[in-house]
């Protein structure tokens, strides 16, 4: 806990260190090989996706397990969304969006057990998401319609007078979009992650000062439980979010025409 | 340990002897190549285990159940179908069945009637012959009874006419009681 007193008589605030990499096995540098506490949390998420969407399939039922019927959900929920949002030439790359998501919901979530690390609570790991998702939309909008993926720009519904200062504002929205994407999932995970570890620094404050800790305790406590009801639905719509703007971003390098 | 013991008198030096070292370890930029390599990693698993086995499997499973589902559904229209057949058959039956028994019911009753009515008339022509036979027996019978009468009369009247000590002419008695008898 941030909130073990070193010195057993004042608080400890130390809600960023949750976010440290540090090396898994002894200490030292962080080399790019280094088998680190942001690897490990990486393999226990592809792991449990392993475990849901094949173990959990593994008996392919006609009438599901529970498990099954997850997993079954799981892949409905994502292929309707790819193929609502994309339409049916969308769903060749249902692989990839099923692949982002999975891997979201499950870092997120295992990220929600206490003193684990939380990979998409940094920025490195979803700028890497958000501009793989970028870079592919931006390519495959290219290659698929050549030149005509810059209509993407030019709202042609608009009056002509205006068309020009929305493809300025069109053209910012578009390259802003990889930093908001990628912003707002490691913003979220991280801030919720810290107000969890503030809360918890304040928890032994009846250990310190019995007076005012009898009353700042329990609150810190109650806050601690509100905070982390809110951080698990936190984790599942910052990566249905992710997975959603994909999508969007994804209708867009197919359908560039409004 | 010897980076710790520094970042602790950094820190100390800087005045906040509890708060770990400033800044977000997000922005850390030597982790970041150790993050994106196995984030690379894991990404690339994810995806195979994706590609190539779960989502094939679970579309397959998927596709498996709406099929059986659809089959089920055409087999339960099926026998519907089949049921209704059977059951507008059956009430054909019935609806024949009924004007079968009703036909025969109807040729039944006008046999009987047929025979009652040819026994009628036998019935009738015997009575008629019957009643008349009987007619002509009491027609005999009444002219016999009335030839009996003029005999016993034109006897009766001879003897008292010879008991009234008269001498009786027996035609004209005879004539006298023929005359009286047709009064």
């Amino acid at each position: 806990m941030a909130g073990d007193a070193k010195g057993g008589d004042e608080l400890v605030f130390k809600p960023m260190d949750q976010f440290k990499v540090e090396p898994f096995f002894g200490s030292g540098d962080v080399a790019w090989y280094t088998i680190s506490n942001a690897t490990v949390w990486m393999a226990l998420a592809v792991l449990c996706i392993f475990a849901l969407l094949v173990l959990g399939s593994s008996k392919r039922s006609i009438v599901p397990s529970r498990i099954q019927s997850i997993a079954e959900l799981a892949y409905g929920f994502i292929h309707k969304m790819v193929e609502d949002i994309c339409g049916k030439e969308g769903l060749k790359y249902f692989p990839y969006i099923m692949t982002l998501f999975m891997f979201i919901v499950f870092s997120n979530f295992l990220g929600l057990i206490p003193t684990a690390f939380t990979p998409t609570s940094h920025i490195a790991v979803t700028v890497i998401m958000a501009m793989a998702v970028f870079l592919t939309v931006t390519i495959l909008g290219f290659v698929k319609h050549g030149a005509g993926f810059l209509s993407v720009f030019w709202i042609s519904s608009a009056p002509l007078a205006l068309r020009p200062i929305l493809a300025l504002i069109e053209v910012i929205s578009y390259f802003v979009r990889p930093v908001s994407h990628s912003i707002r999932l490691a913003g979220n995970m991280m801030a919720g992650h810290a107000v969890i570890k503030v809360f918890a620094a304040f928890a032994p404050l009846v250990l310190i000062s019995t007076g005012i800790g009898l009353v700042v305790t329990p609150l810190s406590i109650i806050a601690i439980t509100a905070i982390y009801a809110l951080e698990v639905l936190v984790s599942f719509i910052q990566a249905y979010v992710f997975t959603i703007l994909t999508c969007v971003y994804l209708k867009d390098a197919l359908h560039p025409h409004h | 340990m010897a980076d710790e013991n520094l970042v602790d008198k950094t820190a100390t030096d800087i005045g906040e002897p509890t708060v770990s070292e400033p800044g977000m370890p997000q922005l850390d930029f030597t982790t970041w190549d150790n993050q994106i390599f196995w984030l690379v990693m894991a990404l690339i698993a994810t995806y195979f285990i994706l590609s190539r086995v779960a989502l094939p499997r679970i579309g397959g499973v998927l596709a498996e159940r709406q099929g059986t589902i659809s089959n089920d559904i055409a087999a339960a229209e099926d026998l519907k179908a089949k049921a209704v057949d059977a059951e507008a058959a059956y009430d054909k039956a019935l609806v024949d069945a009924r004007s079968e028994a009703g036909r025969i019911v109807a040729e039944a009753k006008a046999e009987i009637q047929a025979d009652l009515n040819v026994a009628i008339a036998k019935a009738d022509e015997e009575i008629a012959a019957k009643s008349a036979e009987s007619e002509k027996a009491i027609a005999e019978i009444r002219a016999g009874a009335l030839e009996s009468v003029k005999e016993v009369a034109k006897d009766t009247a001879k003897e008292i006419v010879a008991a009234m000590g008269g001498k009786a002419d027996a035609k004209t008695v005879n004539a006298a009681v023929t005359a009286r008898m047709k009064g």
